[in-house]
């Protein structure tokens, strides 16, 4: 992205002022090379979602942003329904509520060495991963509905986890207000044999290592230690998801608000028909991926007991990052109601948020950012300062580089399979080309991405993960 | 000759296909489609799935014509490597040919979520051939 068209207000907060149709200005948080890698695309789709009615305060971009859908990933905003504000199925995402869930283990790095392999086999056989796989759980109609208006806290219901997890996840597990009858009947049947599944292309299972502790206040209070064993699950909600964005997107293009920069921007305003049936279907999807995530959670724990019985896998956080929430925030000195959209983009409250269970309220919420199976993720922590920056928001995980066609011409899967296991990195993956696809040189920098949101003040790294197994969506 | 391509997109993938006819354009942007999960020639053709699709206009009904073949691999575990196209106004019917994925000979490496109308364009070009694209989110 070309600096000299934006003005710049710190040395990672780079504004671009209204012109136009914009309501409001459109703000980038990055460091000075981030913003030089940037696509021009997220200039352009950033600009377009400052137009859009209702909108508060500024549309913000996050260190990791790329091209993305109307809105660009790692884009946040918030509407006010008020003010005629809207919602946007693209500013969800297909992959609704996908998101980071941290397990944190009683085991040392050190303890988990000499049983990796087992480990690793133990995990690939217990998480249907890849193109295709199945589920063991099969729901009939009234329990698909439960199962959507219930979320993690059904799962729970049925034996996979414990009660105490449901105060680790953002909503307690589950999202009010979902209508199962705003999802079709084709977006349940494409879910009927995903429940448990991790899916495919950047979604991961990842046993982690403590490699480097930066904030030791908060490390002590998400108890984190250095070598500690962290296990890292990233996925959403599957099929059912994925069918809910498709069949809203096209209502609406076809019925949604006009006029709009792009069709890619489709939104409805909130208080419409369309509006509430999409808000009742999304919180639907949200719950199927906490569902989903925390069933997975279970069968971690099982390949874990099977070799390691001593594991003792406690919840330390689970954050979507593709969601649109009603959150209170204050704008022009007033407390309001807003629904937030953060696309590819974490929330991040800081301490003392009320909505935070009272473990965690002092120090603030954990941000869970994803790296690439050969480098490294960040455990982050909400800060004071972020509410005022961009709603309580920090970066997702990396953001790509390049393409998927780009990495297969440079990478082979089982050369990088190689190469990582010689790292004492363990992958276990169904396809080789989707290991080249997701191949960490495709990726952008995940120190930078996690250093500039600390250098913007939008979250602290509180801890360094570095992988030891990789089970490859 | 008919064709497809694949194009960059940040995150995800680009998918084009060209030909005679809309018909054709659309079969092939579904051969990309399929191309994007798996290597398309080790899809043996096995089965036929029949569809139909309609819409607004022409680039939404490539849309919604990728999104049901989305669909169809989804809820019946299979990979297509075959299509055969009509269109009629803003509706078309399609067969899909293809078969089960088997993980052992399809290595299929990523499953697609859902076509968008991202990049989305379907015309007839300077040269007289049919363009019909769009980015498919993986």
């Amino acid at each position: 992205m070309n600096r000299q068209s934006l003005t710049r207000h710190s040395d990672f907060e780079w504004w671009i002022e209204p012109t136009g149709k914009m309501r409001v200005p459109a703000v980038i948080y990055a460091g000075e090379h981030l913003i030089d890698e940037m696509d021009e695309k997220v200039r352009e789709q950033i600009t377009n979602v400052a137009t859009l009615p209702g909108i508060q305060r500024a549309a913000y971009a996050m260190p990791d942003a790329h091209w993305g859908y109307g809105f660009p990933i790692g884009g946040v905003a918030a509407f006010d329904p008020k003010e005629g504000g809207v919602i946007s199925a693209g500013g969800v995402g297909f992959d609704i509520s996908c998101g980071v869930r941290a397990l944190h283990s009683a085991l040392t790095a050190d303890e988990i060495e000499p049983l990796k392999e087992e480990l690793a086999e133990a995990l690939f056989e217990s998480v249907p991963a890849g193109v295709g796989s199945r589920g063991a759980i099969r729901l009939s109609e009234l329990e698909m509905d439960e199962m959507l208006r219930g979320g993690a806290e059904w799962a729970i219901g049925r034996g996979y986890g414990k009660p105490e997890d449901l105060e680790r996840i953002e909503e307690h597990g589950c999202a009010s207000g979902a209508r199962p009858e705003c999802v079709s009947h084709e977006a349940k049947k494409r879910q009927a044999q995903e429940m448990g599944t991790l899916g495919s292309g950047n979604h991961y299972l990842e046993v982690q290592r403590v490699a480097e502790i930066f904030d030791s206040t908060s490390a002590a209070a998400f108890g984190l230690k250095v070598n500690d064993i962290v296990l890292s699950i990233h996925c959403g909600s599957r099929g059912l998801g994925h069918q809910v964005g498709t069949d809203y997107l096209k209502t609406m293009v076809i019925d949604g608000y006009r006029p709009i920069p792009d069709r890619e921007l489709a939104c409805a305003p909130i208080w419409s028909e369309l509006g509430q049936h999409y808000l009742g279907a999304m919180r639907a999807a949200t719950n199927c991926a906490l569902a989903n995530r925390q069933i997975i959670t279970h069968l971690v724990r099982g390949a874990f007991a099977q070799v390691m019985p001593n594991a003792d896998l406690a919840l330390l956080y689970d954050v979507s990052h593709n969601t649109c929430k009603i959150e209170q925030h204050s704008v022009d000195g007033a407390s309001r109601e807003l629904f937030v959209h953060r696309k590819g983009a974490t929330r991040a409250f800081g301490p003392g948020h009320p909505d935070l269970p009272p473990g965690l309220r002092d120090a603030g919420q954990p941000v869970l950012i994803g790296g690439t199976m050969g480098t490294e993720s960040y455990v982050l922590v909400g800060t004071g300062e972020s509410e005022r920056l961009a709603f309580s928001s920090a970066c997702h995980g990396a953001g790509r580089a390049m393409s998927r066609t780009q990495a297969t011409k440079l990478w082979h899967g089982r050369q990088l399979v190689d190469e990582l296991r010689a790292k004492g990195v363990l992958i276990r993956t169904r396809s080789f080309r989707g290991v080249a696809e997701e191949a960490p040189g495709a990726y952008k920098d995940v120190n930078a991405v996690a250093e500039a949101a600390e250098h913007a003040k939008l979250a602290r790294r509180v801890v360094r993960l570095v992988p030891v197994i990789c089970v490859k969506g | 000759m008919p064709r497809w391509e694949h194009f960059s997109h940040g995150a995800d993938i680009g998918i084009r296909g060209i030909g005679e006819s809309a018909d054709e354009a659309f079969e092939q942007a579904a051969l990309a489609l399929s191309a994007v999960v798996a290597d398309i020639s080790t899809i043996a053709p096995k089965e036929r799935v029949e569809v139909r699709c309609d819409a607004p206009d022409l680039e939404l009904l490539l849309v919604s014509w990728l999104n049901a073949i989305i669909y169809e691999m989804a809820v019946r575990g299979m990979l297509f490597g075959e299509f055969h196209v009509a269109v009629s106004g803003h509706s078309l019917t399609g067969t899909l040919i293809g078969e089960t994925a088997d993980p052992e000979r399809h290595h299929a490496a990523v499953e697609a979520k859902g076509a968008t109308v991202t990049a989305l364009k379907v015309a007839r070009q300077q040269d007289g051939q049919w363009m019909a694209q769009c980015v498919v989110d993986v």
